[in-house]
């Protein structure tokens, strides 16, 4: 049974293999770039504007709402990587519908490149926003005690966001080849459905506890702003 | 009974196992989770999206743990390295 779109491979030449996984990864890639350059190449500020602005524009002011109410005030700083998380999972478990194509979510490789890039992100932000004794001290929260478990879990966290992506991508196709040789007609159509919006629910899961991963990093900058006694 | 026969029964019944108890445990979770999500709602019908997307996420979460279970399941059955180990001798 194959498991991963690692193993269908595409093109080989001694130790340089193109799998479904590269092959996917970049069809998507362009889809999002040159799509988004497509749209932001006459953008107007008219009353009227072209119906894939307008998408465009849900779209973007949509992220940034939800960063915000995670807790990080200032969006435009973060939307550029959550954004793009957000768009490339979402979009590589959607393109499902598709005959033919392999989603390269549900390859550990993917998923675990895009978990260390959380895991670089976190204290990329938490050094920029409060600078380096104030990320250090994020990790003797509430006090020193806490440090061992602060230092494996911030280990930890990364493992899961991996692994639950490429979980619930790959088990998707499982149970799809699964029930295709049980019950080929109904049942795997609604199974795929499922799968969409299992895939659209994990992208929003991955980008938001990346969000809250770096809202914790740079909390010491976010308690500075806040005069004391206001509740908002 | 040789190794290969020991390595192929052990790993068969432990994914079992693996999967079961692995779905058990979430299921009542997601169901306390829904359960009480439910009653919040009937108390304070206006927090309703502020429940609902809480609750999807914290649904995805347990979610996550049964498919752990799911992924060594796989492991165990498809890509045994004990298996492999003795087949490659």
């Amino acid at each position: 049974m194959k498991l991963s779109p690692d193993q269908s491979v595409y093109w080989q030449y001694g130790d340089i293999s193109i799998n479904a996984t590269l092959v996917w990864t970049w069809v998507i890639m362009a889809v999002l770039g040159i799509g988004s350059i497509l749209i932001t190449r006459k953008l107007k500020t008219d009353i009227r504007i072209s119906r894939w602005q307008c998408i465009l524009e849900m779209i973007v002011t949509g992220i940034s709402k939800q960063i915000q109410e995670v807790g990080l005030r200032q969006p435009q700083k973060f939307i550029g990587f959550l954004g793009t998380l957000f768009l490339f999972i979402a979009a590589s478990n959607l393109f499902i519908i598709f005959p033919f194509y392999d989603p390269p979510t549900g390859s550990l490789s993917t998923t675990a490149a895009l978990a260390i890039c959380v895991f670089a992100a976190v204290p990329f932000y938490g050094i920029r926003e409060a600078g380096l004794g104030g990320y250090l001290k994020s990790y003797i929260e509430p006090n020193v005690i806490m440090l061992p478990f602060n230092i494996i879990s911030e280990l930890t966290r990364t493992l899961a966001l991996a692994v639950r992506l490429f979980g619930n991508i790959m088990s998707g196709g499982v149970i799809i080849s699964v029930l295709l040789s049980i019950t080929p007609f109904i049942f795997p159509v609604v199974m795929n459905a499922l799968g969409l919006l299992t895939g659209m629910v994990q992208a929003y899961i991955f980008s938001i506890l990346a969000t809250v991963y770096i809202a914790a990093a740079t909390a010491e900058s976010n308690k500075k702003r806040i005069p004391k006694g206001t509740n908002d | 009974m040789d190794n290969t026969t020991l390595i192929a029964a052990v790993s068969i019944i432990t994914s079992g196992l693996t999967i079961a108890l692995g779905c058990m445990f979430p299921a009542l979770g997601q169901g306390k989770a829904i359960a009480n999500a439910l009653n919040s709602i009937a108390e304070q019908p206006d927090a309703e999206q502020t429940i609902t997307r809480t609750l999807f996420v914290g649904l995805a979460m347990l979610e996550s743990l049964a498919i752990y279970s799911f992924v060594i399941a796989m492991i165990l059955i498809f890509a045994n390295p004990f298996w492999s180990h003795f087949i490659g001798q």
